[in-house]
């Protein structure tokens, strides 16, 4: 393999793939990444594939290349990338010969070791196009549910976020059981789903997430590919694509636990609000409450106690229902008014001891359909 | 305690307090009290015609240890935490009974009240010994610090037929020291100024932290008494023992201990723990074990109004191998069911098989009930299983330890005991009550 390819485009596109490689590779090549000299790009142009893999999530990205000379080569991903951020804004020439891969940049010269490309599992083929939607709508939508997925991996059916998809209806929902996320969008569905039955998969959230940050962005066109058959959903745009494998798990139906009615609802401005837990919060210790006490037009804010200090802080909010004492978890509500994404937000109640609704408010002072992000509150103690 | 018989005792005449003598007291506000044998001197309580026999309480089986012994029983050279076996043939016509550790925790809850007339700067260190600060007590009760651990001594005496030994000191180091060297029924005062002549003679195992190989090593350094550890450069010390410990060796044989009496020193972990009568390979076994130590370690968390967030399982293999696993839970708990699904977790993903000799389980980052606030689940029961081990608790209180257990501790035998393997269970979650 001899080839040649413009720094920057090699830099990003070995970056986003090593990132996605596991730190503690199970073995060897599953630190790898795959170069593959010889396809084409999406133009029709020459170009170097770069992949990786570790049976979970798979990456691929292509960038234009001049090939003199076709193959493939495996070299440690970490280690590629660290290089190719560090070299100069020059053309790269890579050089793969008896085992070993030279790359030339400038006056910086390289070369590592190979591993064997026969050991390298074989990458899932990409399923069936399913539809596509915005970028900026795709990224967003994400970011906002999987906030709410778990982390524990001892509960693996809440550490996904469930993506359901009705006709042009695609629903998102996670939630780790001390809150809920769930996000409404309309997508443009390919004619083979269109009229299909309803589909539901289960994606794990950290690597939706991740693709969801790197493909999701503004202008861009983003592809959903699903085999829920094969367990497999493929995110692609801007010339990257990855699979994840689905989680293959029941995901408890919590439509049901979602409030349909309340008796008490404040609104309130997103950003004071954030910023005034975040201060009171400082005297409650690691997943201690802050209590919030609502009366007409007067939230007071409180936390922390006798022996380690306290803080309480007023806001003004517009507050509709019978006066009410709750209290959470600071950072779960940080969380959910971060997720919202509108300067205001309303916060709705039953009693201190059931579900909140934390929902957007517009511009023109209405509540946003589309999003809802649910908490648990903490019930106070005595 | 332990090694205290072995320190030269014609040295310590000056600083005993007898009915006639009292070594000067002033500027020596801390107490240490330690009952003289205490399990075995709450047996005899019960058995006073075994007074002049040597009495021996040791846990049952064939790993059962000497937990305590009478004087009678010592001259025999049975020790604490010595294999009762190895007791058994030192004395064998001593009376081995078997702890009643319900029975300790009372008096030793009756003598803890008996400090806290006194003062609440009390800072207990097993159910058998704790320190006292006087200093702010002095006034009020108009006595001196010698006088109050006198009227400790026969109060204690008096209302628990037990005897302690005191020693008194400026420091929690020289007090320690002194009660163990006043033993049995004795009491001794390190005055201030006289600290370092009643340190310097005795041999380097008196200082905290020596134990049998430091002591080695501090020999092979030429040094036998607290007074050569004094004399030593530390850096020398550093060099051959370690920087953390040569630092608190060297403070301490200067007679410099500025550690204060704290009372309630919160805990940091609550734990329970079985050693097997015989090496268990058994999963299932070892998953029942679990519970029921869940079950301990949790009805002890909730009768301290704790909660903990970290839960650890400890398994020893038969070749003495040790590992602890811990994982965190998302909020804090006290509840068994939560412990023990941890607990099983950890054995099922993180032990290898093998033969297991021991097998624990711990709760660490304890908070309290006052400061714990239950962060809700989704979908979660307005009433669960919270107040199901609450109502569980309230039944042992009122009808015994057996009245409830989850239904697969159910059946009598527990492993320990039987050293058998049972069958598998099916049910781990069920409760039942009998009555």
């Amino acid at each position: 393999m001899k080839i040649r390819v413009e720094r920057d485009g090699l830099a990003d596109a070995v970056a986003w793939v090593a990132r996605s490689l596991p730190s503690r590779p199970p073995v060897p090549v599953l630190g790898g990444v795959l170069l593959d000299a010889g396809g084409t790009d999406a133009g029709g142009e020459t170009a170097l594939t770069i992949s990786g893999f570790d049976y979970e999530v798979s990456a691929t990205v292509s960038v234009p290349a001049t090939i003199a000379d076709g193959g493939r080569a495996l070299v440690s991903g970490r280690l590629l990338a660290d290089i190719t951020k560090a070299l100069p804004a020059q053309p790269v020439e890579i050089s793969i010969e008896s085992s070993r891969a030279s790359i030339t940049c400038g006056s910086a010269k390289f070369s590592l070791p190979t591993m064997p490309v026969e050991d390298y599992p074989a990458l899932p083929a990409m399923p069936d196009r399913a539809g596509e939607l915005a970028g900026e709508v795709f990224g967003e939508a994400v970011a906002q549910v999987a906030v709410a997925a778990g982390k524990d991996d001892t509960l693996p059916m809440l550490t996904g976020v469930r993506v359901e998809i009705n006709g042009e209806k695609v629903t998102m929902i996670a939630t780790d059981r001390f809150r809920l996320a769930m996000r409404e969008l309309t997508w443009k569905p390919d004619e083979s789903i269109n009229n299909a039955e309803e589909t539901a998969v289960l994606v794990p959230a950290r690597t939706l997430a991740e693709a969801a940050k790197s493909l999701g962005s503004a202008g861009k066109t983003v592809e959903l590919s699903l085999a829920s058959g094969d367990g497999l959903l493929g995110v692609s745009g801007t010339g990257r694509q990855t699979t994840t494998r689905l989680l293959d798990a029941e995901f408890p139906p919590v439509r049901q636990l979602l409030p349909s009615e309340h008796s008490a609802a404040a609104i309130l401005s997103v950003a004071t609000l954030s910023d005034a837990i975040k201060r009171v919060s400082l005297v409650a210790e690691r997943g201690t409450q802050v209590r919030m006490e609502f009366a007409e037009s007067v939230l007071k804010l409180s936390a922390g106690g006798d022996d380690e200090g306290s803080a309480e802080e007023e806001l003004e909010c517009s507050f509709t229902g019978e006066p009410l004492t709750i209290a959470f978890n600071p950072q779960y509500l940080i969380d959910g008014l971060g997720a919202l994404h509108t300067d205001r937000a309303e916060l709705s109640f039953t009693t201190p001891s059931r579900p909140a609704l934390l929902k957007p408010v517009g511009e023109d002072g209405e509540v946003q359909a589309g999003y809802l992000y649910l908490l648990m509150p903490v019930r106070l103690p005595g | 305690m332990g090694r205290s018989g072995d320190l030269p005792r014609g040295l310590l005449d000056r600083y005993r307090v007898r009915p006639e003598s009292c070594p000067d007291d002033t500027g020596c506000p801390i107490l240490h009290v330690d009952m003289d044998a205490f399990y075995a001197s709450v047996e005899l309580r019960e058995r006073p015609e075994l007074r002049e026999h040597p009495v021996v309480v040791a846990g049952e089986g064939a790993r059962g240890v000497v937990t305590s012994a009478n004087y009678v029983a010592r001259r025999y050279g049975v020790r604490s935490a010595m294999p009762a076996g190895q007791a058994r043939r030192l004395c064998p016509n001593a009376v081995f009974l078997p702890p009643n550790f319900a029975a300790y925790r009372e008096v030793s809850a009756g003598v803890q009240a008996v400090f806290a007339e006194l003062t609440p700067l009390v800072e207990p260190l097993s159910l058998d010994e704790a320190f006292l600060d006087v200093a702010g007590a002095l006034r009020r009760l108009r006595s001196t610090p010698a006088a109050i651990g006198q009227w400790i001594r026969r109060t204690v005496a008096e209302r628990f037929e037990i005897n302690c030994s005191v020693g008194v000191a400026p420091t929690k180091f020289l007090a320690k020291l002194g009660s163990g060297l006043a033993k049995p029924d004795g009491m001794i005062v390190v005055p201030r100024g006289s600290e370092l002549a009643f340190l310097h003679p005795l041999p380097v195992s008196a200082l905290w932290g020596v134990g049998k190989r430091t002591a080695e090593q501090l020999r092979e350094l030429g040094l036998e008494t607290v007074a050569d550890v004094a004399a030593v450069p530390l850096a020398r010390l550093r060099r051959s023992i370690g920087n953390a410990n040569a630092e608190s060796l060297h403070a301490l044989a200067n007679g410099h201990d500025d550690r204060a009496v704290t009372p309630d020193a919160p805990e940091k972990s609550l734990g329970a723990e079985e050693t097997f009568e015989t090496d268990q390979h058994d999963r299932d076994l070892l998953n029942r074990e679990l519970l029921r130590l869940a079950e301990r370690t949790a009805a002890a968390l909730r009768s301290r109004n704790l909660y903990g967030r970290t839960v650890s399982i400890k398994v020893r293999y038969a070749d003495f191998r040790t590992i602890t696993r811990s994982r965190t839970l998302p909020v804090a708990t006290n509840l068994a069911r939560e412990v023990y699904a941890t607990a099983s977790a950890l054995l099922e993903e993180q032990v290898a098989p093998g033969a297991v000799r021991l097998i624990g389980v711990r709760v660490e980052q304890l908070t309290a009930d006052a400061e714990f606030a239950e962060q809700l689940l989704l979908g979660g029961p307005d009433r669960g299983w919270k107040e199901a081990e609450d109502a569980a608790d309230e039944a042992r209180a009122r009808f015994g330890s057996a009245a409830v257990r989850p239904a697969t501790l159910l059946g009598g035998a527990s492993p320990r005991q039987a050293g058998t393997t049972h069958g598998t269970s099916g049910h781990r979650e069920g409760r039942s009550v009998e009555q």
